[in-house]
């Protein structure tokens, strides 16, 4: 595929090892300890573990895997929320795929369905708008999840019901904001972080300014990078190489989609039917000031929270998950008491095993661990061995 | 979930609300492509853009200017260290 295939270039991305490889010990033997660097985004983590970067990066440098999966950071109770929508008579429940078997307090959206709610699965929210001008008489929900990548396409989603007068679409939005999420991170005192692998897709559409206080003010790198494996590569070097001259900026190594500025009609569609939350919950981080969208008042007819009736509870993770440590970096996937034995992909007890773009998920499918559980020391072509056979 | 892929218009289906249909690998969909227009970039204009698709909108245009330096940068390294190497 054009624009795909050229950033999968083995050679290139064996050039760029070389390069860090050495910047990456120098800095490790300076500090007398390991580089972590944090990339945010649950698309990078998957293609970190779908191409193997891991296995190819000195040991010296860790990669932590951030929250950047809008599936595992929903929190139980607002997964309570939706299926309590879902469930009311003659609703239409429109959502993603992958929000499906996120656990609730007591089931997930797929059991509902099971259990007699007509929920729905749609690719995007204009197919949900679809759904509610073939059903004039049914309310239509469509469940928004995800980061400011998404939220603009809810947000003209509502725009398009409002122009041709639909009266039976509603969102329940659950949108979140990056920034705010790496600002709880950096001000927790567990987590040692040298630097940061910025989201390449939510930049498309808020650009570069909004990370300025990451570099400014937490004297942080961060280089926005694309999702291919010499996209990744690049943007690592990126870092290592600010962080070899003392430097704290933000970069952007995936030009070809992130302009400085983001996308002017996205961020206004955004501002016209959303605002800033005064908190959100996130799954193992509590609440984040500023961290989420709710629909304006002017829009209240297209928000699910004022047209249905909302239980609001927040619900504790389940006991054994340690979720919340996973996304905060603190505890790698296989250090979880229930990683691949009660919590699988097909028995996920915490989002970040639902997702494909979780850590657990990926550790599982790709993290070629030993018996032991542990990441085996043999070389990825070699190895036998896994967690769990490729599905 | 923040998924996006590089597609090609090849047609401009209904102008009035911004639909098109993008060629993404082989496969042909219908996307909304308002993010992409504004007054220096209008609707008829988008045919042949290259895009990232998102959740069934085109989010951005992809630069081809920049994804060709970005290439020849890596070019050029993988080049240098060849004739390190070789020296």
């Amino acid at each position: 595929m054009k624009y795909v295939d050229e950033f999968r270039n083995p050679q290139a991305a064996q050039a760029l090892l070389l390069q860090i490889t050495p910047l990456a010990q120098q800095l490790a033997a300076d500090w007398g300890r390991p580089i972590k660097l944090m990339e945010v985004c649950g698309g990078h983590t998957h293609a970190i573990f779908k191409y193997g970067l891991e296995r190819l990066l000195p040991d010296c440098l860790e990669l932590v895997h951030g929250p950047g999966c809008p599936v595992c950071i929903m929190p139980r109770g607002r997964l309570d929320d939706a299926i309590a929508i879902a469930q009311q008579p003659g609703v239409i429940f429109t959502t993603f795929g992958d929000a499906m078997r996120v656990p609730g307090s007591q089931s997930t959206l797929l059991q509902a369905r099971a259990q007699g709610a007509d929920i729905r699965m749609v690719y995007s929210p204009l197919d949900a708008l679809q759904i509610a001008r073939e059903n004039p008489a049914q309310p239509v929900v469509f469940f928004a999840i995800g980061f400011e990548t998404t939220a603009p396409s809810t947000a003209l989603t509502v725009l398009q019901a409002e122009q041709e007068g639909i009266q039976n679409f509603s969102l329940f939005c659950n949108h979140v904001l990056v920034v705010p999420a790496l600002e709880a991170l950096l001000q927790n005192p567990d987590l040692q972080l040298d630097g940061f692998i910025g989201p390449g897709h939510v930049s498309t559409v808020i650009g570069l300014e909004p990370y300025q206080i990451i570099a400014e003010q937490y004297h942080r790198p961060l280089v926005v990078s694309g999702f291919e494996p010499v996209d990744l590569l690049q943007a690592i070097w990126m870092v290592l190489q600010q962080l070899v001259e003392g430097r704290h900026q933000v970069e952007n190594q995936y030009t070809r989609l992130v302009p400085a500025a983001g996308n002017a009609v996205a961020l206004a569609a955004l501002q016209q039917v959303f605002r800033v939350r005064s908190a959100f919950e996130w799954r193992g981080l509590g609440d984040i000031p500023q961290s989420g969208f709710q629909i304006r008042p002017e829009y209240a007819q297209f928000d699910a929270e004022r047209q249905f009736f909302i239980p609001g509870q927040q619900v504790a993770d389940h006991r054994a998950c340690q979720c919340g440590e996973i996304l905060k970096g603190v505890l790698k996937p296989w250090q979880c008491k229930v990683f691949g034995t009660t919590c699988t992909p097909e028995n996920p007890i915490g989002a970040c095993m639902v997702s494909s773009e979780g850590a657990c998920a990926a550790y599982y499918k790709y993290g070629r661990l030993g018996l032991s559980g542990q990441p085996s020391a043999v070389p990825a072509t070699k190895t036998k061995v896994g967690a769990a056979p490729e599905s | 979930m923040c998924l996006g892929i590089p597609g090609q218009i090849v047609a401009i289906t209904d102008p009035v609300h911004h639909l098109a249909v993008v060629e993404v690998g082989g496969v042909r969909r219908q996307v909304n492509i308002a993010c992409i227009v504004d007054d220096d970039h209008a609707v008829e204009d988008c045919l042949g853009d290259w895009v990232l698709v998102h959740v069934g909108f085109a989010l951005n245009r992809l630069d081809e200017t920049d994804a060709r330096e970005t290439l020849e940068l890596l070019r050029q390294l993988q080049e240098t260290q060849t004739t390190t190497m070789s020296a």
